[in-house]
């Protein structure tokens, strides 16, 4: 452990500059004018994100076995032999998931500017805003447990927040409510996961939990412990069986879509699951469960975007389906390329939704992709922007999605097995054919518009620049992992690898290599095939027949698929349905007739016993001593008798 | 010794006409009075209980609690001359004020 000096003693500063512009913003946001609000935003998060930058740059020139800075603010609470102080925590880890998520939130919070430029709450959607950074960068710099769950659910009630953005709208109400009380109950296993840990390990700071973690912990426990985080990761990074949450959020205006629901929140779980690698290394069984959960969801999640035609809920699926793969890469004892392809999607990802933002308020809110197309010639920097987006969700060689999914593609290949890898490849087929069916579907072909679109919203600057860059990082972010195959250094994996222990490391050797290039070759290949069949299927003139077609044949699956594989609907009657009957008879029966008929009862005998006895009070004196005259009579009697 | 029981029973006699005085009459020096009287039947007890017992514990209380009455006594006239004068009246049926 090293004490922060010099620059990183400043590291307190990363969060704190978005809180106060989320204070600024909650307190006096209202009587400035939007564009003040908006400077104050901006810059706040601007500023961490410089400061996060030059972090990184001093970080770099530090030794690898000192990287690993400990920032103690206060000790909140010691109690005995507990003590939980604010602390945070600078590792390479840390590092990179702050410089992503302040840079990735400034061009968020630009395009913002742009997109909510003529709501009337302007002020609380960027106080809202703010205080998600702040809790998103508090979450990934806690030094302990503690202030790990502290920005873990200040991050979802921003969410909340955010998503009921929209408030007077039932649809967003209820989707807001769906994902606090899903992420919630996940959250709950996570907060007895915290307690188990205290338990076995007397301590909760990560500089001292998990360093000892193959002493302290049977493996039994180990697999307790790293299952119930995980139940925890599961839930607000929207995995099998708690992703229903997430496509319905997408009622969250489009710019928090991208920020909080594809590049910085719903990632909080593949980083917990990193930061706690340790304890999962020690159980096989919890790793499985990682990859699994993982695989399932990225198959499940992948299906249903296939068919979905609302194009913020395709890339919802879409995220949640990436977001497996990164637990795969967790599960399979890759922990570096997960977060290697955590930064590429936060890139992609953000930019898709932003591009999306673009399209929907070209054409006055319309999110039906069937009701676009032709778009190409009248925002063309959203189309080129998001072309490259999609090119690099899909995985084309070149763009940073490629390196980071065949990083994790070629683990599950040596470390889980060729079966999981044939999966996750016709997955990544199936990512690519719905990423470009959406684009085909608003960018290209014949316009479909809704006849009361007479003219198109031109994105002002505000939204196109941070578009490019956020392009650009999409285009070239991969190129911090390029792998031994290809001759590079693979720098995110040697960077990371201090935080994660070396059990899983695989090295470049010359066989590995061959095989390297082998499997990027095929997984390039079955990308650009999904690719050329949503070209065949959306825009050539002959496959325009082929999904009507396709949809008639096989009518079951479509409805299938289209329904999300009946998961809400299930949910709906085994749970919702249940808990809103018991919280009807509960309101009825027991409260209403039991518990509030006690109460006016108790409350009717009080008021009626307070006209009655106050008129004993009457004010003539020679009553009141014939009370005590009878009195004295009767406790004499009493004495008398016993 | 029968002169005790006497004693005894003058005290009685002297706080039940007190008491029945008290709960029958209407004017505030009478209720004072019968004030009086109870407390001295009280002391008379005290003095007999004394004489069987030869200790002079009653003795003392007794001179405490003539002492008290007079106290007693010139606050509580001077507060009836002050309730004659705004009220014109000592019948202590008419000052029930302070009631509910």
């Amino acid at each position: 452990m090293v004490e922060a000096t010099g620059l990183f003693s400043k590291l307190w500063l990363v969060p704190a500059l978005p809180l106060a512009g989320a204070l600024f913003n909650c307190l006096l946001g209202r009587q400035v004018s939007n564009f003040v609000v908006s400077i104050v935003a901006c810059g706040s998060i601007g500023l961490a994100a410089v400061l996060s930058l030059l972090l990184f740059n001093s970080f770099l020139k530090l030794p690898v076995e000192q990287r690993h800075i400990e920032l103690c603010m206060y000790n909140w609470i010691p109690s005995g032999d507990f003590s939980a102080p604010i602390d945070l925590l600078l590792d390479p880890l840390s590092m990179v998931m702050i410089t992503m998520v302040s840079g990735v939130s400034f061009l968020i919070h630009v395009y913002s500017v742009g997109y909510m430029s003529r709501d009337e709450s302007f002020a609380r959607y960027f106080f809202y805003l703010n205080l998600f950074v702040f809790f998103m960068l508090l979450l990934v710099l806690a030094g302990n447990f503690l202030v790990l769950y502290i920005g873990w659910e200040g991050v979802g009630t921003c969410s909340y927040l955010l998503i009921s953005f929209l408030y007077h709208k039932q649809s967003a109400a209820r989707a807001g409510l769906k994902a606090f009380v899903v992420t919630r109950f996940g959250d709950f296993f996570f907060t007895l996961g915290i307690m188990l840990v205290f338990v076995q390990f007397k301590s909760i700071y990560f500089g001292e939990v998990l360093p000892r973690a193959h002493e302290v912990l049977t493996p039994v426990m180990a697999t307790w412990i790293a299952l119930l985080i995980f139940g925890g990761a599961v839930g607000k990074s929207a995995q099998v069986p708690l992703h229903t949450w997430l496509p319905d959020a997408m009622e969250a205006p489009t710019p928090v879509s991208a920020l909080i629901h594809a590049a910085t929140m719903v990632t909080a779980g593949v980083y917990l699951v990193a930061r706690c690698y340790p304890i999962f290394q020690l159980s096989p069984t919890a790793m499985s469960t990682v990859a699994v959960i993982g695989l399932l969801t990225a198959v499940i999640s992948a299906t249903i975007a296939l068919v979905n035609n609302d194009i913020k809920r395709i890339l919802a699926y879409s995220t949640v389906s990436q977001l497996g793969h990164m637990f795969i890469g967790l599960g399979v004892g890759a922990p570096a390329a997960a977060i290697f392809h955590l930064l590429t999607h936060a890139f992609a990802k953000a930019l898709l939704f932003l591009g999306a933002g673009a399209v929907i308020h070209a054409l006055h809110e319309e999110m039906d992709i069937r009701r676009m197309g032709a778009l190409k010639g009248h925002i063309p920097a959203t189309f080129w922007t998001f072309l490259v987006g999609a090119l690099a969700m899909a995985g084309i060689p070149g763009l940073a999605g490629f390196f980071s999914k065949d990083a994790i593609l070629e683990a599950s290949f040596t470390n889980g097995g060729v079966l999981l890898w044939l999966i996750m490849v016709v997955t990544a087929g199936l990512t690519a054919f719905y990423c470009f069916r959406l684009f085909f579907n608003a960018f290209l072909g014949e316009k479909r518009w809704d006849p009361h679109v007479e003219e198109v919203h031109h994105p002002a600057p505000v939204m196109t620049i941070p578009l490019m860059l956020l392009a650009v990082l999409a285009a070239v972010g991969g190129y911090m992992g390029v792998p031994h195959a290809l001759g590079g250094a693979d720098r995110i994996s040697s960077f990371l690898a201090p935080v994660f222990p070396p059990a899983h490391h695989t090295d470049g050797g010359g066989d590995s290599s061959r095989l390297g290039i082998m499997l990027m070759t095929v997984s390039s290949m079955v990308a650009m095939l999904g690719i050329i069949l949503a070209y065949y299927f959306y825009v050539s003139p002959e496959g325009r027949e082929a999904p009507g077609r396709l949809r008639q044949t096989l009518s079951g699956v479509y409805d299938f698929l289209s329904n999300g594989w009946y998961f809400d609907k299930i949910y709906q009657v085994v749970f919702v349905d249940r808990f809103m009957g018991a919280a009807n008879f509960f309101w009825q029966a027991v409260d209403t007739s039991v518990l509030d008929m006690t109460v006016r009862g108790l409350a009717g005998l009080v008021l009626g016993g307070g006209e009655i006895v106050p008129r004993l009070q009457t004010g003539l004196v020679r009553w009141y001593a014939l009370f005590m005259v009878a009195g004295a009579v009767v406790i004499m009697g009493y004495l008398y008798i016993f | 010794m029968l002169a005790a029981d006497q004693y005894l029973m003058v005290g009685v006699v002297l706080f039940g006409i007190g008491v029945i005085g008290f709960l029958t009459r209407r004017n505030v020096i009478v209720l004072l009075m019968c004030i009086e009287l109870m407390i001295n039947g009280a002391g008379l007890a005290f003095v007999s209980f004394c004489r069987q017992t030869g200790s002079l514990d009653g003795q003392v209380f007794v001179l405490f609690a003539m002492v008290i009455a007079a106290v007693e006594i010139a606050v509580a006239l001077s507060i009836v001359l002050l309730v004659f004068r705004n009220r014109a009246t000592l019948d202590v049926d008419e000052m029930e004020v302070l009631k509910w």
